[in-house]
């Protein structure tokens, strides 16, 4: 009888396909909508031009997500990540991300100065801003302040779960200047300020983690209002129809990156993916799809000059909005994540 | 009408309710996914077959309907002969402590899914195992054990010692016995507990989370990111295709437990 | 017979569970990446700072450390036990990076670095950190931390949050298995009173549920409470109310969708119970002259009581695990111990807390489950 279990097992673990021993060259990206694009953009094409498989995941960013990659050993799938700043300058720093050799990917000159690093090229560069629906509210929101103004604009407020940003935009609401937000953010006084200024409006918050769910949401009217990807906004009106509008006044203008996760045993296709995704005539194709930015001095040149005027790396834009501060989120993310997630819990 | 008789129409009507409640929500969907309007919600707008058109051309889909059959096919494979070994044993023997052996061999059944998920997961990616199929189909196993052991061993107690000790004295040894005698009889048990331990593999989400990546998704794992970034009717179309499968399949289950329920009578 | 499956569980099942039991207590981490500096810290008596040889074991370490691109591990672990020690190992660990300079005077080079090496803090939470084991997950896991001199503390007000989450969890299953007993009893009632025939098809109704996806279930409620959902589509219309209700992303949600997910292991065990009650009994009661309200609380209830018990203790348990439910339906307020465990898991990487919180919550089953066994006998487990 142990034999025939014995047999039974064994038939069945051998026909099971062992997807862990020999996996595809796997890149990682914020799913829903934006990764379509990139799939259009730059992903189908490559499978094309090179012939390689290549796989997909999705994630929702978070330095611990990487570093649970990183520590699973053979458990890592992921090969290209797109991550955000402070996910790649501690990634690069831990050392659980590969540090590039630039020669194989034009030389560091090839980007816009300041985003290529050690361990990432540019990906996608964007924003983070506030959204409505105009047929909810005509005359909108401007500002943070009108964000935390449930009279003037009563309903529930989407935003991203986490500190990042949210405490930038709770300080702003709060009326620090937003050339002064990180300077009062590095204060143990700023911090206890944003998080009270997060309280006042906690209980109207319904928090998203993808990028995906804040146009659910307002288009739901689950919320009145929403922080998103600028890229989503436009996307919605097209393919939805929806009349929902954005404003890049104190926006959070964030730069991407495409990293390799270190071990990977896919390295040399990795390199062949990041040099394809790298190419001018490829980038160029990228802020048609949702408007998102592109970090190749060359493609920037080559778009067309309305399309360019409407991207968040637009003169008029840049000005009115606040850089992601790295630094500050690298030296602070950890503690603010752990006082975030025990303030939001409670 | 006397007040006794108001009394139990009162709870009658009351109990129709809760059952009501059951039912509603899951039934309410299935409309939803041929609404021509990507709102989900009542009045209907019209009728449309789009978004199951939608979900027979999306790869992602099909690749995790297929993920889920295979890990679901081989945990039937490997917790049916098991439970139903552990099934006859059980009945055969007591001993001091055999209480004690039941409650383990049922408490996966009892312990939360997240543990077993995150101690499987902590043991998998050492020895490799996480991200393939064959460590989820593992793990389903053991979740899965308890429900055909517990199916298998309510046919086993209404067998009648009287057969077994006849096939012996017919000079029957154990094996030839338990596959002449014994399973046959206890079939309808094994066959239910092969369907129950179907659903649970099929059904699983949490362990699903932690130990499959992009190419082992499954239908849950799937239907999850669905749910939280994309509510919209394709999610329901699949919802409605599900409710369907596992209708059928508790249909089948309940048309086994009555014939063999008529077959003992 | 019985072998092959208790050898198969024990190695799929309980040597993993194992595993993360020992996780809890198990405090490795520092050691692996800083072996000389744990060395020395286990001579330092806690007075003070520590010695000379200490200063240069931990500069000996984080050069390696820096070196290799692994000072990471080190700055996360402590950075468990202070946020702000995450900060001064990366520091550190920058300004060390190269070759190592000898005959350096590390007790002045190290604060120089940052000065937070010549302060005592640093140097009891790497005490603390040393290892092999310790208590400092489990205690994490209930919001309490051990001070220089070993005594127990609450953890700072804001960065206190597991008690919160343990208390919630257990009133959020109490609440439900409230609920879904109030509504398993009219139901079961209604199940026992039909004809058989009708009782087949009801008991389809009461069983589909818990055949279908609990995802299928989940995002079901999900259309329904929305704030444009069915339900208040329907209220509105019908001007029961004027502004939507929130019913979703809230506590509502959760208890709706979770007393819907547990109702009939409630509903089972309670019909069960009542099955076995003599109608003579009942009518007796009632032909002396006994209201129905007295008749069912004086001679039905105190029958159908350990069906009763039985159903809560079952829906209790199984509350206590749920995950995917309030993930979906509530807010970051309504989730439960497991989201916890899975969040320490997946996004901190913090394992050893992962582990200290799963072992609360085993432990907190495992004694429920005990009672329950004593209560419907081992061998009617899940038969009910």
């Amino acid at each position: 009888m142990k034999k025939v279990l014995h047999w039974a097992a064994l038939a069945t673990l051998t026909a099971i396909p062992t997807a862990g021993i020999a996996r595809d060259l796997t890149v990682v990206s914020w799913g829903g909508i934006f990764q379509d694009a990139q799939r259009t953009v730059f992903f189908d094409p490559f499978k094309a031009e090179s012939g390689l498989p290549l796989a997909e995941d999705s994630w929702d960013g978070g330095v611990g997500a990487l570093r649970s990659k990183a520590e699973g050993g053979d458990a890592n799938t992921w090969d290209v990540i797109e991550v955000e700043g402070d996910e790649l300058a501690i990634g690069c720093e831990e050392g659980f991300l590969q540090v590039l050799d630039p020669a194989k990917l034009g030389g560091i000159e090839k980007y816009l100065p300041g985003t290529a690093s050690d361990c990432g090229i540019p990906a996608n560069i964007y924003s983070m801003v506030m959204a409505y629906d105009t047929k909810v509210f005509t005359d909108g929101p401007k500002n943070w302040a009108d964000f935390w103004d449930l009279k003037k604009f009563p309903g529930k407020r989407a935003m991203r779960q986490g500190p990042k940003m949210n405490l930038e935009f709770a300080l702003m609401a709060d009326g620090v200047p937003q050339a002064d937000v990180y300077k009062v953010l590095a204060t143990p006084e700023g911090v206890d300020r944003a998080f009270a200024k997060l309280d006042e409006l906690k209980p109207s918050i319904v928090w998203w983690t993808s990028g995906n769910q804040p146009m659910q949401l307002l288009g739901s009217g689950e919320v009145a209002m929403t922080t998103t990807y600028h890229t989503r906004v436009g996307n919605s009106n097209k393919t939805d129809g929806t009349q929902f509008k954005l404003t890049y006044d104190g926006s959070m203008f964030l730069v991407d990156s495409w990293v390799v996760m270190k071990d990977s045993p896919h390295l040399d296709n990795a390199y062949k993916l990041l040099e394809f995704m790298s190419r001018p005539a490829v980038q160029v194709k990228w802020p048609e799809q949702l408007g998102g930015g592109v970090g190749v001095t060359e493609a920037q040149t080559m778009l067309d000059p309305a399309l360019a005027e409407s991207l968040p790396s637009a003169p008029e834009n840049v000005a009115v909005s606040l850089p992601l501060d790295v630094p500050f989120w690298i030296a602070n993310i950890d503690a603010l994540n752990t006082r975030f997630a025990a303030w939001s819990g409670n | 009408m006397d007040s006794q008789y108001l009394w139990r129409l009162a709870i009658k009507i009351c109990g129709a309710l809760v059952l009501f409640f059951l039912i509603a929500p899951i039934l309410a969907i299935i409309p939803l996914s041929f609404n021509s309007s990507s709102i989900l919600s009542y009045p209907l707008e019209g009728f449309s077959t789009e978004w199951y058109a939608k979900l027979f051309v999306d790869d992602r889909w099909w690749n995790a309907i297929r993920n889920s059959l295979i890990v679901a096919a081989a945990t039937v494979a490997i917790a049916t002969p098991l439970g139903t070994f552990a099934a006859v044993g059980l009945s055969k023997v007591t001993f001091r402590g055999k209480p004690l052996v039941v409650a383990a061999l049922m408490s996966p059944m009892i312990v939360p899914t997240i543990i077993t998920a995150v101690g499987i997961y902590f043991m998998f990616s050492k020895l490799g195992l996480a991200n393939s199929l064959t460590g989820l189909v593992l793990a389903h196993v053991a979740l899965a054990v308890p429900f055909v052991v517990i199916t298998v061993s309510a046919s086993v107690a209404q067998l009648d010692p009287v057969l077994l000790r006849a096939a012996s004295s017919l000079g029957a040894g154990a094996v030839t016995s338990f596959r002449v005698v014994t399973l046959p009889l206890i079939l309808p048990g094994v066959i239910s507990g092969a369907i129950f331990a179907f659903t649970t593999s099929f059904d699983e989400v949490v362990v699903a989370v932690l130990l499959t990546g992009p190419e082992q998704r499954t239908l849950p794992r799937e239907l999850l990111s669905g749910t939280r970034e994309n509510l919209d009717p394709s999610v329901m179309a699949i919802a409605t295709l599900l409710v369907l499968f596992s209708t059928a399949l508790l249909l089948v289950f309940n048309a086994i437990q009555n014939r063999s329920r008529k077959l003992r009578d | 017979m019985i072998l092959p499956v208790v050898i198969y569980l024990f190695a799929v099942f309980f040597v993993p569970i194992g595993g993360m039991l020992g996780l809890a207590v198990r405090d490795d981490e520092l050691a692996e990446v800083m072996p000389l500096t744990v060395t020395e810290i286990a001579k330092w008596d806690g007075a003070g700072l520590p010695g000379p040889t200490a200063f240069e074991a931990v500069a000996r370490d984080l050069t390696t450390a820096a070196n290799a691109r692994t000072a990471g591990t080190p700055a996360r672990r402590l950075s468990y036990d202070d946020p702000a020690l995450r900060g001064v190992i990366s520091t550190t660990a920058r300004g060390l990076k190269g070759e190592f300079a000898e005959g350096t005077d590390w007790t002045t080079r190290l604060p120089e670095l940052d000065p937070a090496w010549g302060q005592p803090a640093v140097w009891t939470a790497i005490d603390r950190a040393a290892g092999p084991y310790s208590d400092f997950f489990v205690l994490a896991a209930l919001d309490l931390r051990r001070d220089a001199a070993g005594s127990l503390h609450f953890a700072p007000d804001e960065s206190r949050l597991y008690l919160d989450v343990l208390a919630r969890t257990l009133k959020i299953a109490a609440s439900v298995t409230a609920i879904c007993l109030i509504l398993a009893l009219p139901a079961a009632y209604l199940l026992k009173s039909v004809s058989t025939g009708t009782q087949g098809l009801l008991m389809i109704v009461l069983l589909l549920p818990l055949w279908t996806s609990l995802l299928v279930r989940s995002a079901a409620w999900m259309v329904i409470l929305q704030k444009n959902g069915i339900i208040n589509n329907v209220l509105l219309k019908i001007g029961i109310i004027d502004a939507p209700l929130e019913l979703v992303f809230n506590r509502t949600g959760v208890l709706i969708a979770l007393s819907h997910i547990l109702l009939p292991y409630a509903v089972l065990p309670v019909l069960g119970a009542m099955r076995n009650v003599s109608a003579t009994q009942t009518l007796a009661a009632s032909s002396l002259g006994a209201g129905p309200v007295r008749t069912f609380f004086s001679v039905y209830l105190p029958q159908i009581v350990p069906g009763i018990s039985a159903a809560g203790l079952l829906v209790f348990i199984l509350a206590l695990g749920y995950y995917i439910t309030p993930l979906l339906l509530g807010g970051p307020g309504d989730q439960l111990l497991p989201f916890y465990i899975a969040f320490n898991t997946t996004q901190t990487v913090n394992w050893g807390l992962a582990a200290a919180l799963g072992s609360i919550l085993l432990l907190a089953t495992l004694l429920l489950y005990g009672v329950y066994v004593k209560l419907v006998g081992a061998d009617r487990i899940g038969l009910g």
